[in-house]
């Protein structure tokens, strides 16, 4: 019998049952059809945490998840990257709901290591082309004007990076874990840089972060002053040390790199830096030989979370298919559905706010007969944007791009539940 | 004109101008200004024009000495790369291939990017160590493995700006807009999409690398 992923067992009686009554499909119940013949002790008997107190309040002064979740974490793939602390590990999208990913699932990223600041002993400085260098505390930070709180996905550019050349890892946890969505509270960028006075020449603002990466990319001027954040709040808390703690910059809609942790320094300059995260990495190698730089923009992309390889189908019957939508472009106006590998499409259902720049949620609720699918997702933004095929975008990009992904991905799932990863024609 | 009238076009003129001066900006009078000291010593960031690029210089010579004790035990001794750590050296000729090698001989851009790179991040778990005459010549040392610079060549600010790197006109702003413009095709197609079903060209189960395998593609 087999054991299902989040570690409960089938009902041997009810499997028993099913087989008998499907035929093949050995681990799949069908639960609708089954009908319970002797009582359920779990309702009959009076249970421990019936009869029993439970642990008193202040047992948990800082709540942690349900012992029955350990199983939702953050994985790592180690042979990825030569050293921990310049690595990555991904978001168990499989696992959670909605639109906001929970502070402790969110990814990591990083070239350094994760640097444990004090919040006293922190400082953020703007130089460069600006009328009054200035340096701020975090108290500083926290008495600026004009505090706002905004929901954003971040997605590593190279997110579903593995996938360019064909199918390779076995689970959406892998292939599109380097994301996360979560509600920012901080000030505008434009506020500090204000603050200092850009000069007129002032065209680039470069962040750099305080860990052992000393991390910095170059922003334009016109991005920094839209919609960029100084950002020291994560889900109404403080960030948490493994994204930035304690004030990162937020940029909607860019590749993750650019969200510089730990933020320490603004430099206001005139031309791009070309650090080595925007020319040795982080550029677009095409087939030509020649590579696009300052492809900032995360394209329109989507993913089916459920069914996924991590968590097959168990039941025929009544199923909810659900997955993720995002698009730095803007607002996610549509996802569809194809269970027979993009030959026909529906569309899917949107639950929840849809907010531009921000992850989105969609639905499609199906009766599943046993039969095998090859299931994909499609998501539309409002600039008419199409996510395309993992084909479409070869043909543009060649295989050696590795970043910026956005490819539509096959999960077939089997007659037994199971669920792969594959490439189709 | 009545005095009257006169007097409501000065308020009307004035009150107009309100707006305007909202928008210029205000000042909160938050932070303190920063010395010159404390910009000197977090602004270490070079740009490809040589601004940023503090006073000094290192020869080839001296940058071997450097890279084999503080470099060489990640890198190689020849830059190839000790176990999976990057590699610094080669490449040339790949980057339309299979499995290209990107490295600062053959991928990078410019030459700032590699003295802006170690100077802030390497050598690795001891950050920003290095002199300033030390970041030169292993930045010789470097541009000298991948052929670009002679064996007694010595970099300085002076002459830094001179050294180009080969792969630097191959690089390209974003045109996503104009050659993924069949992107934003606003009306997929919803029905009877392909001719016939779809076949299965490749499975991840086949090349079995997900977590637990230890052979697989590098990330960057
Ligand atoms: C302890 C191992 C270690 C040592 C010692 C070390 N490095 Fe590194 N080096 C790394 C790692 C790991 C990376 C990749 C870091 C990342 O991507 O975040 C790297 C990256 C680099 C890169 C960029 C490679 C690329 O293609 O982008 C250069 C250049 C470099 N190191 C030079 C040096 C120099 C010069 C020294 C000696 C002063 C040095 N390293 C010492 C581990 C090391």
């Amino acid at each position: 019998m087999s054991e299902t992923s989040s570690g409960r067992k089938l009902d041997r009686r009810g499997f028993l049952k099913s087989a008998a009554l499907a035929g093949a499909g050995a681990s799949l119940s069908s639960a609708a059809a089954v009908g319970q013949t002797a009582p359920d002790p779990l309702i009959t008997e009076v249970q421990d945490w019936t009869r029993y107190l439970g642990d008193g309040v202040q047992a948990r002064p800082y709540g942690q998840p349900s012992q029955f979740e350990k199983h939702v974490v953050r994985r790592d793939v180690e042979w990825l990257t030569v050293s921990r602390e310049s690595s990555v590990n991904f978001t168990p999208i499989h696992e959670i709901d909605g639109i906001i990913t929970p502070s402790g699932l969110a990814f990591e990223r990083h070239h350094g290591g994760i640097a444990e600041i004090d919040p006293a002993k922190h400082r953020v400085m703007i130089n460069g082309l600006v009328n009054k260098p200035l340096v701020f505390t975090m108290d500083d930070i926290k008495r600026m004007p004009g505090r706002v709180n905004r929901a954003y996905f971040l997605e590593c550019a190279a997110n579903s990076g593995m996938e360019w050349r064909g199918a390779q890892l076995n689970g959406c946890q892998f292939t599109h874990g380097m994301i996360h969505n979560v509600w920012y509270t901080g000030i505008p960028l434009k506020t500090l840089l204000d603050e200092a006075g850009v000069k007129t020449n002032g065209k680039w603002v470069m962040p750099e972060g305080a860990d052992a990466s000393a991390m910095t990319r170059s922003i334009p001027i016109e991005k920094a002053m839209k919609d960029c954040l100084v950002a020291f709040g994560m889900n109404g808390e403080a960030l948490r040390p493994e994204q930035g703690y304690p004030v990162r910059l937020v940029v909607p809609g860019w590749e993750g790199n650019m969200w510089v942790k730990w933020l320490r320094r603004l430099e206001v300059g005139d031309e791009p830096w070309h650090a080595r995260e925007e020319t040795s990495k982080y550029t677009d190698l095409l087939a030509d030989g020649r590579s696009r730089r300052f492809t900032w923009i995360m394209d329109a992309k989507s993913i089916v979370t459920n069914p996924s390889p991590q968590a097959p189908l168990k039941h025929k019957g009544p199923n909810v298919l659900t997955g993720i939508a995002w698009s730095g472009r803007g607002t996610i106006t549509r996802v569809d559905v194809s269970v027979d590998g993009g030959r026909n499409w529906k569309t899917a259902r949107l639950d929840g706010p849809a907010m531009p720049l921000s992850m989105a949620r969609f639905y499609f609720d199906f009766d599943w007969d046993g039969r095998e699918l090859m299931i994909q997702s499609r998501a539309m933004d409002d600039t008419g944007y199409v996510q395309p095929t993992k084909q479409e975008l070869r043909a543009v990009r060649g295989l050696n791009s590795i970043y910026h992904n956005n490819g539509i991905q096959t999960w077939l799932v089997r007659g037994d539940g199971e669920v792969e990863n594959v490439e189709i024609s | 004109m009545s005095r009257f009238r006169k007097t409501v076009l000065a308020v009307a003129v004035l009150l107009a101008s309100v707006p305007a001066l909202a928008q210029s900006v205000k000042k909160t009078g938050l932070g303190r200004v920063a010395l010159p000291e404390e910009i000197a010593a977090w602004d270490i960031d070079v740009r490809p024009d040589g601004a940023g690029l503090p006073a000094g210089m290192g020869s080839v010579k001296q940058g071997e000495e450097i890279y084999l004790e503080r470099c060489a035990s990640c890198h190689g001794e020849f830059g190839e790369g000790a176990g999976r750590y990057p590699v610094l050296v080669g490449g040339q000729g790949t980057l339309n291939k299979e499995n290209p090698d990107k490295t600062i001989g053959s991928f990078w851009p410019y030459t700032s990017t590699v003295f802006d790179y170690v100077r802030r991040t390497m050598p690795f778990g001891n950050a920003q160590s290095l002199t300033a005459d030390e970041t030169y010549a292993l930045t010789a040392f470097l541009l000298n493995m991948n052929d670009i610079v002679k064996d007694d060549f010595e970099l300085s600010k002076d002459n830094f700006a001179k050294v180009k790197l080969p792969n630097v006109a191959n690089f390209y702003p974003d045109d996503r807009e104009k050659t993924e413009k069949a992107f934003w095709r606003k009306t997929p197609c919803m029905t009877n999409c392909k001719p016939e079903a779809p076949k299965i060209l490749g499975r991840a189960r086949a090349l079995d690398v997900t977590p637990d395998d230890k052979t697989g593609p590098r990330v960057e």
